[in-house]
């Protein structure tokens, strides 16, 4: 950063022929203000106007710890079961030529377009004892629908998009030459794979990570349905929320959304983290 | 420049290429895996709904559609997109100008604020409205006390739409806005066009496309809403219900054949999004911001 030769005062914005910034805005920052900002911090006061032990003893409730340890486990393992899956979609879909694979290409972005609840309805279906997907698990033992690996389904579902959508585009811009120089050298596939390929594209994939993680966590739509919603068992911590408000449980619901937004906050934090060493480690 | 002596020692295409890709074997199963993952959790999904839905015949599929709950309910997600998409647009043609045009300081935390939205559980959004609106929220005194109805009814709904679909235009429209810079703009206003002038007849024409990609992934959310809408709607059957909502109750009563002959039009709905947006990127690739995903 260069520092431009002292200006004769501090100025908000730098001077401009162009009209209507005053409107627009004005315009844009009472609308975000009213929408966004003052009911999010209604959230805020409102729990904090709860008092320390009383909003220790609800997110210490051992409902309430389960509830997100659901949720944010199945999120987890989710994102990672799409990075694995969504790098190698991205890859299919950036290096190989076949037909249709603009379909194939379109498909990816459904989770984005198709309403969660009909997700939730339609892989419910799927996956219950008797579902096309289901009837062939249950001889093998394996139950997927009401127990948390239906939830950790319906989060692949709606988090694949993510790790693809950002992991393609990278993938795009992969100059080529460097893999041919490799393997002019002697490198083979693996070794490029895993020393030259795999570097550039971490950023990326860490990336996509978070997104489905953040998606997952706070999903409500497509989970409610496969879930089961067992308290302590297989109940997410939005679904909690909304019996404590159907409870007229106020501060319950308040406080847990409140930590649900900070361990959010504190996860994409991490993330960030990670992600700003693998860009120095690789980039 | 092809040198037909280097030409003669250089490997052809075909091996050249062999050398930076996988055997042909292995590209096989990584497209077979790649094919049966999108095909187990896209595919099986959508075909699934359809069928459902016609699983007995296509008489129970009209008369499903016919019922009257769910007519309001198609009604009532109609209404709601009718009045918080072009909301949004109007907020988002409004921030990206501000933002795209102009430098100013604390451009980059207020982008970060617009993008607030998507970070944030459907179901807080939700009850961030009902403890500002509710009865035992911070305004319910007075909106009882005026006998305004905000929760439980269409104004609230239509609120929690617009707080989950606030980003999808403006973000579609800054990057997009900001590449192409001001020349335009100054080009026009030299030669003596006002704002409105210059805004309707150079801006809006040179971002119309991206602006259409962005209202059409603003609509597929505001039409498919669950989480949000769910705390703030109350569920009054023919009343707040929106169609996502009208799937659950009618799943809920174990009418199958109901609930995804509603959720068979929300399929629709995803499919022609996903269609149009396509077509879009085809065309338009160019002229639609970079920044592409949610």
């Amino acid at each position: 950063m260069t520092t431009a030769p002292a200006p004769a005062g501090w100025r908000f914005r730098q001077p401009s022929v162009i009209p209507g910034f005053g409107l627009t805005l004005g315009f844009s920052l009472a609308y975000l203000t009213l929408i966004i900002l003052i009911p999010l911090s209604g959230l805020v006061w409102r729990s904090a106007a709860l008092g320390w032990p009383e909003f220790w003893s609800i997110v210490t409730d051992r409902r309430t710890v389960n509830a997100l340890e659901i949720s944010f486990g199945t999120a987890f393992v989710a994102a990672a079961v799409n990075v694995v899956f969504g790098t190698l979609v991205a890859w299919v879909l950036v290096r190989y030529r076949f037909p249709g694979r603009r379909v194939v290409d379109a498909m990816v972005d459904l989770p984005f377009a198709l309403p969660t609840a009909v997700a939730g309805i339609a892989l419910t279906t799927l996956y219950a004892p008797n579902g096309w997907i289901g009837k062939l698990l249950m001889p093998l033992g394996i139950k997927v629908a009401y127990t948390p690996l239906g939830i950790v389904i319906a989060l692949i579902f709606i988090g694949l998009p993510f790790v693809v959508r950002t992991v393609q585009p990278i993938m795009e811009e992969i100059d080529r030459e460097v893999e041919e120089a490799a393997a002019t050298l002697g490198a083979s596939r693996f070794q490029i794979i895993t020393r030259i390929l795999f570097p550039g594209l971490a950023p990326a994939i860490t990336t996509g990570f978070a997104l489905a993680f953040a998606r997952g966590v706070g999903e409500y739509g497509s989970v409610i349905f496969i879930a089961g919603n067992l308290p302590y068992k297989s109940e997410i911590a939005p679904l909690l929320i909304v019996i404590r408000l159907e409870e007229y449980n106020y501060p319950a619901a308040t406080a847990i959304a409140a930590i649900m937004l900070l361990l959010s906050f504190v996860m994409l934090l991490i993330i960030n983290l990670a992600q700003s060493w693998s860009r120095k480690r690789y980039g | 420049m092809a040198d037909p002596e280097i030409k003669s020692w250089a490997p052809d295409h075909e091996s050249r290429s062999a050398a930076v890709t996988e055997s042909r074997p292995a590209q096989a199963v990584l497209m077979a895996i790649a094919f049966g993952f999108l095909g187990i959790f896209l595919l099986l999904p959508l075909i699934i709904v359809f069928h459902e839905a016609l699983a007995k015949g296509l008489d129970a599929y009209t008369q499903a559609l016919s019922d009257s709950d769910t007519r309001s309910a198609i009604r009532l997600t109609l209404l709601v997109a009718a009045i918080s998409v072009p909301l949004n647009v109007v907020f988002g043609i409004s921030a990206a100008w501000a933002i795209a045009k102009f430098e100013f300081k604390g451009k980059a935390f207020l982008t970060t604020l617009i993008d607030l939205p998507f970070s944030v559980s459907p179901v807080i959004s939700g009850l961030v409205y009902v403890l500002l609106f509710g009865a035992q929220g911070l305004l319910g005194g007075w909106l009882k006390a005026n006998g305004i109805q905000i929760l439980f009814a269409v104004p609230g709904i239509v609120l929690a739409t617009v707080f989950v679909t606030f980003p999808f235009v403006a973000r579609e429209l800054i990057p997009l806005m900001q590449e192409q810079g001001n020349g335009d703009e100054e080009a026009a206003l030299s030669l003596g066009a006002n704002g409105w002038q210059t805004f309707w007849y150079v801006t809006l024409p040179n971002v119309k496309w991206g602006l259409l990609y962005g209202v059409l992934l603003c609509n597929a959310r505001a039409m498919g809403e669950f989480g949000a809408v769910s705390v703030v709607s109350g569920h009054i059957r023919g009343l707040t219900n929106t169609m996502p909502l009208h799937v659950e109750i009618l799943y809920n009563e174990y009418n199958a054949v109901g609930a995804f002959a509603v959720a068979s039009l929300l399929a629709g709905l995803a499919l022609v999004t996903l269609v149009l947006k396509t077509l879009l990127e085809m065309r338009y690739g160019a002229e639609i911001a970079a920044s592409r995903g949610h």
